[in-house]
């Protein structure tokens, strides 16, 4: 039965490969019950690490959806010299290794780079502060919402924001009430996946932030500290919250997806 | 005039589309712009919207020179073909998007947007989305929403042309009636001639970019400026070199009759009409005859007839 062995192929990789890691950090965790667990995440130390966490990601969210709709925008309805190469570009993000970005925004904004020391000297502390976290998110996430909402773009046409056109709305009102309403399931799974790919990113931070307890520590940094000091239990405990929100945010995925289609039958 | 057309230009790419286009378009007319495909009338229907630019040339609407005027400031009504309907808005929230831009009391709003979809028989879906509709009802529904901001024209492009021929033939006769109760200026392309001469007082034709003629329908029906608008607006057959109507010509079998003399080579009956096929020195042409006609004459294939050419009135 070569169905039966596919199937159970399927299966026991699944189990190596997501079940029983992920399963065995929920047992650590909650191996001593809740107490502990909420003990280790109300640490002043983890409570930072959230923060900073959902600051950075808020923002890298709110960022990449302003210019994730713009440059969908741009290519869906424009003709450029360039066209292409930006284009390409934007899925830069995706091919480089996180590391790398971070090496090389320190290049850029770094203390002893020009554009680093001259914002230094108008008051912005760009890499082991929050900026640069911020502009790491951002790069690592940059190609999410582009790509979710650029091809409902090209298949909405443009038919629709003629038509407002006709009827007295300007190009602004055209877009708000037209363009945005056709788009917004895709833009929400974008932004959903954008959330989830800040919450989670590790080398990029780990570069650009110092790994500063309690100023520039992520979750994920938090994870990796704990454990490299023989904190098991905090680490577990972060590690299960993080997985926690992933399981979220993929489950608010699910619920956008379908709507997507269910809108065209009704 | 509600629109005057002068000397527009208009290029895709270094292919011209538009050459020297003028029209006159009368207060209150319903006008076609008819022509083959890629013939330029869609194209000039937009630039009339302003949703094209035009090269050279101006755009006049209502006196006022509307040539650099952006889409939402020339109050004109647009019907696209495959309706562009707001997909996420119901047919009440459709009708009533130009007048919630312009801003309106929301009571005049409820009153304007009722009495128009009375006006296209679409009360009953007011709370119903556009993919609940028929294609005609969505037709309808983008007619009643480019209405409501009570346009200075109105402009279909092939407003028919993705309905199925009982849908279409249905909505034109509505179309013509809809006009006579509206009186609004109204242009719409299309590129069927039957339609055309059907529902306009008014027709343009144009070819490869360039206006071959325009006029009532009779007028360039019986009188074409040109072999092309001939062939264009209805049946043609070749009789001696010479283009004719093939229900223009009268068949005879007694020899004492001049015409020249043809061999029926078939015999087709379309209902009422019977088309001759025949074989005159060589050439094939065919007439249109009448069923009564067909019979007295006793015509099969291999008799011998005599052509001559009725004269118009």
């Amino acid at each position: 039965m070569p169905k039966q062995i596919l199937r159970w192929t399927a299966l026991l990789y699944l189990l190596f490969l997501l079940v029983l890691p992920v399963g065995l950090i929920a047992w650590r965790t909650f191996g001593d019950g809740l107490a502990p667990f909420l003990e280790s995440l109300s640490s002043p130390e983890a409570l930072h690490a959230f923060q900073i966490t959902f600051v950075v990601a808020l923002w890298a969210v709110a960022v990449n959806t302003v210019f994730g709709v713009g440059m969908a925008v741009l290519l869906a309805r424009h003709r450029f010299p360039g066209k292409r190469l930006l284009n390409a570009a934007i899925d830069l993000p995706l091919a480089v290794s996180p590391v790398v970005v971070g090496l090389a925004l320190i290049l850029v904004y770094g203390r002893f780079a020009p554009v680093g020391g001259w914002l230094e000297s108008v008051g912005l502390q760009v890499i082991f502060s929050t900026p640069g976290m911020v502009i790491a998110t951002v790069f690592v996430s940059l190609p999410l919402v582009v790509r979710a909402v650029e091809p409902v773009l090209n298949e909405l046409g443009t038919e629709q924001e003629q038509a407002a056109h006709t009827l007295g709305a300007g190009p602004w009102q055209a877009f708000l009430r037209i363009t945005v309403p056709g788009i917004r399931a895709a833009l929400a799974y974008g932004v959903v996946l954008c959330l989830a790919r800040a919450l989670g990113e590790y080398g990029a931070i780990a570069v650009v932030s110092g790994r500063l307890v309690g100023q520039t520590q992520t979750l994920t940094l938090f994870v990796e500290e704990r454990f490299q000091n023989f904190r098991e239990g905090d680490a577990f405990a972060a590690a299960t919250a993080l997985a926690l929100i992933a399981v979220i945010t993929l489950l608010v995925t699910k619920l956008l997806r379908p709507r997507d289609t269910g809108e065209e039958s009704r | 005039m509600a629109i005057e057309v002068r000397h527009v230009n208009k290029s895709f790419g270094g292919t011209p589309v538009l050459r020297e286009v003028s029209i006159d378009v009368a207060p209150g007319s319903l006008t076609a712009l008819l022509g083959p495909s890629g013939g330029g009338k869609s194209t000039l229907l937009r630039v009339i919207a302003g949703l094209e630019q035009p090269d050279s040339g101006t755009v006049v609407i209502n006196g006022i020179d509307a040539t650099r005027l952006s889409p939402q400031r020339r109050n004109v009504g647009f019907v696209f073909q495959h309706y562009a309907a707001f997909k996420h808005m119901t047919v009440y929230d459709n009708v009533a998007f130009g007048l919630k831009i312009r801003k309106r009391p929301k009571a005049e709003i409820r009153s304007r947007v009722d009495e128009l979809l009375h006006l296209v028989h679409l009360e009953q879906f007011a709370a119903r989305r556009p993919a609940q509709l028929s294609g005609g009802q969505r037709q309808r529904m983008a007619l009643a929403r480019a209405l409501a901001v009570e346009p200075q024209v109105l402009l279909l492009d092939e407003p028919f042309g993705a309905l199925d021929a009982q849908v279409r033939k249905e909505l034109r006769v509505w179309l013509r009636r809809l006009h006579d109760e509206v009186h609004v200026t109204t242009v719409f392309v299309t590129h069927d001639q039957e339609e055309a001469i059907e529902v306009a007082d008014n027709i343009v034709v144009l070819a490869d970019g360039v206006v071959e003629q325009a006029g009532a329908p009779h007028d360039i029906y019986d009188n074409p400026a040109n072999p092309f608008v001939m062939r264009f607006l209805g049946p043609v057959t070749e009789v001696n070199g010479e283009l004719v109507r093939p229900h223009d010509l009268e068949l005879f079998t007694s020899p004492h009759n001049d015409g020249p003399q043809a061999t029926v080579t078939r015999v087709v009956r379309l209902g009422f009409e019977v088309r001759v096929e025949m074989l005159l020195d060589g050439k094939e042409t065919w007439a249109q005859v009448t069923r009564g006609t067909a019979q007295r004459l006793d015509l099969s294939p291999g008799s011998l007839v005599h052509i001559r050419k009725a004269s118009t009135v």
